[in-house]
């Protein structure tokens, strides 16, 4: 089987991007993980709903483009306070799975919610732009078509990891949330208020997963209330085979998932339509062969 | 036996003897839309009696429910819809010869069905049930997901994304309510089998029932594999019943998983009675929620049809089950006849008490 040099440098392209999204919403998924031991089961629906509040934001208050992804990033980053205080806080104490049910839960609640609201209909993303074509602008070099929303994927994604990093690494909060990740009650009797911590932790990966979403619809413009759904499952793939609670591993498996997927469609274009089962079965994979993922530790159950 | 058990199994046989007479005059007195949800609570009981066996009988979590009930459904329908009928609905790529000719009556169609969920769930729990907790959860759901695109884009075998239409409209209130009774029978003696103590063992700690001898892997694949079934049975019942499968996301995805889990949390995770009685309240919300998705009018105002309200409504008493009442109606505690009589008996003392009844 040959493969055209130019489709492939186009795929690879392509999975870069499609990575970079995903490494931006993996690393929102893996941070609430990497500190509560929570699987936020609601996350891609919170990506969802901050596609949504950039979406009313430019066509409602008629924001321009960059203070409707302000106003969607404010918005998400309450919302995602609310769903910790009113859904997770109760069940901190709880079994895992009941709190695993209830992101369900909270998930299942903002469809709904979406549905009742926002209407159950596909809506058409790039009219928050005042120029459409800008999403489908590329340069041409040789016979590849780089598309320009690339840097804006890359580039955005890059800066909001390093403006992570620096919190999670150079800040008290952030020395409070590695300190939370460790033990709960100890971190407690160092006069660290948790849930406070806890708190911040939710905005800013909620923050993240709307940013992720603005992304996202731009590179995919017309979404609905379940457009979080396979996003959010993706991310989780990608989460955990970077190794999941390890802010670098999420972006290396979110990178590296988009560029598989890719590659698969570039060497089997006739599998195109099960790239998503593809995505599951890494997964799969992954947590048979090496369950800690690439780059995380290794834990030891003790009995 | 003894006195008490043969009391037991008088009061359930009198208690199916019941049913049946509800559901002969259920059947002459009943409007079809009435006979219809009554059907589906019977087939919504199966998926949650089912589901309970794995998520609050042996205590893992799986979200992998639809995929079964999917296997089942297109196993069934397949093997039903008469074959000049599938080469005429198969309009994109024609049918299989594999399954082009296949053909079986309901009852037949309806246990390969459940053989055939039964034969997935036991390839899919090799290596699914050897994760643990949260892993388990998103792994099975990522293979629910997976059975599901194979129907998209299976095109010669499924239809792919036309699903399939004019299923013979064969599910009744006796298929449905059989299948449950049978269902139900069949997971009560499983769990006071050694098997359902083993099981009972894992639920409570793991570690604890392989050092007591048990394996737990053999356990958990038999209660996945035996829980499939189930699911495929009620997959059969419910491609019958509405006469469609369309393969999308909110039909026969992960949307129908979570209903279940929404009913077995409902009824009390651990119960089988619960799982009835949370399918059949979850059955019924969902119909009269329904007076919300048309013009309807409250405290004397009038408000437009909602669309998509009910789903809302429930998930919301789903959450707030979760963190208020967190065991459901049930908890994990049975629906005995020992707990109704005492409950009379209890009852009847009281009202002695305040002098009522005399």
């Amino acid at each position: 089987m040959t493969i055209n040099f130019t489709i492939f440098i186009q795929n690879l392209l392509n999975g870069l991007m499609v990575g970079g999204l995903y490494a931006l919403i993996a690393v929102g998924y893996t941070m609430v993980y990497g500190i509560l031991g929570l699987i936020n089961f609601a996350f891609g629906d919170i990506m969802a709903m901050g596609i949504y509040f950039a979406y009313y934001g430019s066509t409602l208050i008629r924001l321009n483009f960059p203070f409707a992804i302000a106003f969607s990033l404010i918005t998400t980053a309450v919302l995602g306070i609310l769903i910790d205080r009113l859904a997770y806080k109760p069940l901190r104490n709880a079994p895992r799975i009941s709190a695993l049910i209830t992101a369900i839960g909270v998930s299942f609640f903002i469809e709904s919610f979406a549905v009742v609201f926002f209407g159950p209909n596909y809506k058409p993303f790039l009219d928050v732009l005042e120029d459409k074509t800008i999403a489908f602008q590329s340069f041409i070099i040789g016979n590849v078509y780089i598309p320009k929303i690339i840097f804006i994927i890359l580039g955005v994604t890059a800066a909001a990891l390093v403006i992570l990093f620096l919190i999670v690494y150079r800040t008290k909060i952030g020395m409070a949330m590695r300190a939370i990740s460790a033990d709960i009650p100890t971190t407690s009797l160092m006069g660290i208020n948790v849930d406070m911590v806890i708190g911040v932790t939710f905005a800013i990966s909620s923050a993240l997963a709307a940013l992720a979403g603005v992304m996202w619809a731009l590179r995919y413009p017309s979404f609905y209330p379940y457009t979080g759904f396979v996003p959010g499952l993706k991310a989780f793939i990608a989460a955990v085979l970077g190794g999941i609670g390890s802010i670098g591993g999420a972006v290396l498996g979110g990178i590296l998932l988009g560029v598989i997927e890719m590659m698969l469609i570039t060497f089997f274009p006739t599998l195109m339509q099960y790239k998503d089962a593809f995505s599951f079965i890494i997964l799969i994979i992954i947590l048979l062969v090496k369950p800690a993922g690439l780059l995380g530790k290794r834990t030891v159950e003790k009995v | 036996m003894t006195k008490k058990a043969k009391r037991d199994t008088t009061l359930t046989v009198l208690l199916i003897i019941g049913m049946i007479v509800f559901l002969q005059i259920a059947n002459t007195t009943f409007d079809s839309y009435e006979k219809q949800v009554l059907s589906l609570m019977a087939i919504y009981g199966i998926m949650a009696v089912s589901l309970n066996l794995v998520n609050g009988i042996t205590g893992i979590f799986s979200l992998g429910h639809a995929g079964f009930i999917l296997l089942g459904a297109y196993t069934s329908a397949l093997l039903t819809i008469p074959s000049e009928q599938k080469i005429a609905m198969f309009i994109i790529q024609p049918p299989s010869p594999l399954i082009a000719n296949l053909h079986a009556d309901f009852l037949t169609a309806t246990i390969l069905g459940g053989l055939v969920a039964a034969f997935g769930a036991f390839i899919i729990g090799f290596p699914v049930l050897r994760l643990s907790g949260d892993y388990l959860a998103i792994a099975s759901l990522g293979f629910s997901e997976v059975l599901r695109i194979f129907a998209l884009n299976l095109q010669s075998v499924t239809n792919g994304s036309l699903g399939l239409k004019g299923i013979p409209n064969h599910t009744n209130i006796w298929w449905s309510w059989g299948w449950l009774v049978v269902t139900v029978i069949f997971m009560v003696s499983l769990v006071k089998s050694s098997y359902g103590r083993a099981l009972l063992a894992i639920r409570d700690n793991s570690i604890a029932a392989e050092a007591m001898g048990i394996n737990v892997f053999k356990h958990t694949l038999l209660s996945f594999v035996i829980s499939a079934f189930f699911a495929g049975v009620s997959g059969a019942l419910y491609a019958h019943w509405l006469t469609t499968i369309d393969p999308r996301i909110t039909t026969f995805g992960p949307t129908l998983t979570y209903y279940v889990l929404i009913m077995v949390v409902l009824g009390g995770l651990g119960s089988i009675t619960g799982s009835v009685v949370g399918a059949i309240l979850f059955a019924f919300l969902m119909e009269w929620l329904r007076i919300f998705e048309q013009p309807f009018t409250l405290f004397g105002r009038s408000f437009p049809a909602i669309q998509g309200m009910r789903m809302l409504v429930l998930s919301v008493l789903f959450v707030v089950t979760m963190i208020v009442w967190k065991r459901g109606i049930f908890g994990r505690s049975e629906l005995t006849w020992d707990g109704i009589i005492n409950f009379f008996k209890k009852f009847g003392k009281k009202a002695d008490e305040r002098g009522v009844g005399k």
